[in-house]
C-alpha cells in the first residue's frame, strides 16, 4: 500500500498535512506531498484514508 | 445613496436571485437547498445578469473551467470591467492579482505571494494571535455582556494583515471600511461615485507603498516592491492590487468566520460544552465551522456564449460561485444539513476549489483555531444576550457583524 499527491491537483488546502503530519509535509508555497517512500503501515494506513477522503481537490491517491 | 432602499424584493430566487435580498442575507440555506432541489442553477436580470449554481458539482465544475469563466472580476455589482474608465486591466492580470487573474499569469502572481501564507511563516504567528486574542478577553474583563464581532472577532484579522504588510495597527479602523466598500458597496449605480468611494483607499496605498519606498522594512509590502520576475520588478498596479486583495481578502473573511463560529456555541450548548471538555476536537471542529459557515462566495464572469447543462449562458455574465452552497449539498455531504462537531470526513469547500484556493487558507484557520479556543478558555460558558439583533454582513461575504453574547457563571 503506498500514498502519492498528484501534484497537479493539489491546491494546498493542508488538510493532509495538518491531519497526518507523519505521513504529508509541504513545501514552501504550502503544497502538500508525501514525506518519504509513501509506503504504508498498519499504523498510518488508517489516517492516509482519512486524509484522502478530507482532500477537497481529490489529489491523493492510495495503491492497493 | 444605494439603490438598495428601491430594489424590489425578491420573490422568487430561482429566477430573479439577489445576494443582498434580506432574506437571503438573513437566513439563505433554505433558499440554496430548494434551489438545488427544484432549479440548481438560478439566473437573475440583475446585475445585468448572472448565474447562480446551487450544487457542489457545478460550483466545482465552474471553479475548475477556467476556459469558459473568467476571475477578472471577483465581486457582482452593476459594472462590467470593460465599463471602466479606462477599463479594468485584461484578465492576465487584473485588478487584485492573483485573485482576479487567469492562467497562465495567475500562476505567477499566485507563486509570488504563497510562500508568506505557507505553515511555516503562518504558525510562527501563532504568539502574536494568542496574545493579541487573550488581551481583547482581558479587556473585556467580568462584563455579563460582550460583544463578539464588535469587541473580539473583527480585531484580530486587521491586526494580523497590518503587520503582514507592515500598515500601522491603528489604522484598522480604516481597514473595516475599505473593506465594506469593496465588498458591501457594491449596490451604488453611479460610477462616478463609485469611484469617489474607492479615493482615500487609492490615497492611503500610495501613502503606504510611498513611505516603504523610503523605509524598505522585512514586510510584504516592502517584499513586494523589490521582488523581480524574470529580472523585472513587479508594475506598480500589481502590487497596489495584490496589496488591495491581501487587506480585503484577509480582514472580513476570517473575522466573518470567528464571529459565525462564537454564534454557533452561544446557540449549541451541548457542541460549547463538549470542545470545553474535549479540545483535542478543536481541529475537525474547526472544519465543521469552515463547512457550516463558510463565509465567502466568489464571482466569475462567463467568457463567451456558453451552454451550461442547458443554461444559456451570455458572455460576461456574472456567475456567483456559492462555496457555502456546495458546502450544505446533501449530494457531497451525509448530514449536510447537520453541525456534526466530530464530523470526521468532511471535503469542503470554504476556501474555494482549483487554482484560486484561498491563499491564505492557513493563517485563517490559525486565527479561527486561536480565537476560539481562547474565547471558551476564558468563558466556557455562554449564550446569545439578544438573538434578534444580531446582524448578518450583506453581500459575498457572510457573518455575524454584532453578536451580543451573554457570559454565564
Amino acid at each position: 500500500m503506498k500514498v502519492s499527491i498528484d501534484a497537479d491537483r493539489c491546491q494546498g488546502h493542508g488538510r493532509c498535512f495538518n491531519m497526518a503530519p507523519d505521513i504529508f509535509g509541504f513545501d514552501d508555497l504550502g503544497n502538500g506531498y508525501v514525506l518519504g517512500d509513501g509506503v504504508l503501515t498498519s499504523g498510518t494506513l488508517d489516517r492516509a484514508r482519512l486524509a484522502q477522503a478530507n482532500c477537497p481537490e481529490h489529489a491523493i491517491s492510495i495503491e492497493e | 445613496m444605494t439603490t438598495e432602499a428601491v430594489k424590489p424584493p425578491v420573490e422568487d430566487f430561482a429566477t430573479d436571485w439577489d445576494h443582498t435580498d434580506p432574506a437571503w442575507v438573513a437566513d439563505p440555506y433554505p433558499i440554496w437547498e430548494d434551489l438545488r432541489q427544484t432549479c440548481p442553477v438560478a439566473h437573475t436580470e440583475r446585475y445585468g445578469g448572472g448565474w447562480f449554481p446551487a450544487t457542489h458539482e457545478y460550483v466545482s465544475e465552474i471553479a475548475n473551467d477556467t476556459n469558459h469563466f473568467t476571475s477578472r472580476n471577483v465581486v457582482v455589482n452593476n459594472t462590467r470591467p470593460d465599463e471602466l474608465d479606462p477599463p479594468a486591466p485584461p484578465a492576465p492580470i487584473g485588478v487584485a492579482p492573483p485573485i482576479s487573474s487567469d492562467p497562465p499569469f495567475h500562476q505567477i502572481a499566485r507563486r509570488l505571494i504563497l510562500p508568506a501564507f505557507a505553515p511555516g511563516p503562518v504558525n510562527a504567528l501563532e504568539p502574536q494571535i494568542r496574545a493579541l486574542c487573550q488581551r481583547l478577553l482581558d479587556n473585556m474583563g467580568d462584563a455579563e455582556i460582550v460583544n463578539g464581532g464588535s469587541q473580539y472577532a473583527q480585531f484580530i484579522p486587521p491586526a494580523v494583515i497590518s503587520k503582514m504588510l507592515g500598515f500601522p495597527e491603528e489604522d484598522e479602523d480604516m481597514f473595516r471600511h475599505f473593506v465594506h466598500i469593496v465588498l458591501e458597496g457594491i449596490d451604488e449605480p453611479d460610477l462616478e461615485v463609485r469611484k469617489a468611494l474607492f479615493t482615500p483607499m487609492e490615497e492611503y496605498f500610495t501613502k503606504q507603498i510611498e513611505d516603504h519606498q523610503a523605509n524598505p522594512r522585512d514586510d510584504l509590502t516592502s517584499y513586494l516592491l523589490n521582488v523581480e520576475v524574470g529580472g523585472q520588478k513587479l508594475q506598480m498596479e500589481h502590487i497596489r492590487g495584490t496589496m488591495v486583495l491581501i487587506l480585503v481578502a484577509g480582514i472580513d473573511t476570517t473575522w466573518s468566520a470567528i464571529g459565525a463560529s462564537l454564534w454557533h456555541l452561544a446557540k449549541n450548548p451541548d457542541d460549547l460544552a463538549r470542545l470545553v471538555n474535549e479540545p483535542e476536537l478543536l481541529p475537525v471542529a474547526i472544519e465543521e465551522f469552515l463547512r457550516f459557515y463558510a463565509p465567502v462566495t466568489m464571482a466569475r464572469l462567463v467568457v463567451d456564449d456558453y451552454d451550461f447543462h442547458g443554461c444559456p449562458m451570455k458572455k460576461d455574465d456574472w456567475i456567483l460561485l456559492g462555496f457555502p452552497a456546495a458546502n450544505r449539498d446533501p449530494a457531497a455531504f451525509k448530514d449536510a444539513d447537520q453541525f456534526i462537531i466530530d464530523r470526521e470526513i468532511n471535503r469542503h469547500a470554504a476556501f474555494g476549489l482549483g487554482i484560486h484556493r484561498c491563499a491564505g487558507s492557513n493563517l485563517a484557520r490559525l486565527e479561527m483555531t486561536i480565537a476560539i479556543e481562547e474565547f471558551i478558555k476564558r468563558y466556557p460558558k455562554f449564550e446569545l444576550a439578544d438573538p434578534e439583533s444580531v446582524t448578518w454582513a450583506q453581500g459575498q461575504v457572510r457573518g455575524p457583524r454584532n453578536l451580543p453574547i451573554r457570559i454565564l457563571k
